[in-house]
């Protein structure tokens, strides 16, 4: 059925934008928030560290990120069940030691491969499954 | 057994509120066409949605709970006892939400338990 392929196909590039815009967002967060230091948990401090932030780029840049995170989350769950976006978005776990691996040269214990093989085999499960089971409940006509 | 308490009200908060959010969002409909002008108006009932505003306390009461844990337990214990949340929320999945949860998914939701336990144990 047409159909039921375009949706899977839909499905799965919104999971993988999720996931690529929810990984990018946390790393550029962390970076930029490592660029600015510890924080001061007394009012000056505080003032300080807001001031440092919202004129930081890479925080702006996680931001900008972790939004679109939020939108293509959003967007996915208007048609796909959540027992199928939930999971899927597990494979962003897989994906950072990947990247961790190949780009920042870290070593990963056997334990932690273990769970990236048993997260890539979970995934590749869901996504056998069929991505919507409910009705829909209204089809936007906009 | 404060832990413990914390660790339910992350659990629950977080999967109660994705589980409102996607509520929300079935009612609103998907978007007609995945171009900025639609999806903005998309977004725009979206956020109309009372489901959707109950989702986000949820979530940001999840994520309170979360930073007070970590300031009491390790992180390499406070997110793989977080990973439970995918059994809860498969489980609000079908019985909150209706959807049917086919034997490979249980298997799939259960693979992804277990490795983001190990993932996040290091």
């Amino acid at each position: 059925m047409p159909n039921e392929k375009r949706l899977r196909v839909k499905t799965l590039v919104m999971v993988l934008a999720m996931v690529v815009c929810a990984n990018s967002g946390d790393l550029m967060l962390k970076r930029g928030m490592s660029q600015i230091g510890a924080v001061q948990l007394n009012a000056s401090g505080l003032a300080h560290a807001f001031r440092l932030t919202v004129t930081n780029g890479t925080i702006w840049g996680g931001i900008f990120f972790l939004t679109g995170f939020m939108i293509s989350y959003m967007t996915v769950l208007s048609w796909a069940d959540y027992s199928y976006v939930m999971p899927a978005g597990a494979f962003g776990y897989a994906l950072l030691t990947l990247l961790a691996v190949v780009f920042l040269h870290e070593s990963v214990s056997p334990r932690r491969w273990l769970g990236v093989v048993l997260i890539c085999a979970g995934v590749l499960l869901v996504g056998q499954t069929k991505p919507r089971t409910t009705a829909v409940t209204s089809e936007a006509v906009a | 057994m404060r832990v413990i308490l914390a660790l339910a009200v992350l659990i629950f908060g977080s999967t109660g509120g994705e589980i409102a959010i996607t509520y929300g969002m079935k009612a609103t409909g998907e978007p007609a066409r995945l171009r900025p002008r639609a999806l903005l108006q998309f977004l725009g009932r979206a956020v109309c949605n009372g489901w959707f505003w109950a989702g986000v306390p949820l979530m940001a009461l999840s994520f309170y709970s979360l930073l007070v844990l970590l300031s009491w337990e390790p992180i390499s214990l406070v997110i793989p006892a977080s990973a439970l949340s995918y059994v809860v929320g498969t489980l609000g999945a079908k019985y909150i939400l209706g959807e049917q949860i086919s034997p490979a998914r249980w298997a799939g939701v259960l693979l992804v338990c277990a490795g983001v336990a190990l993932v996040a144990a290091g």
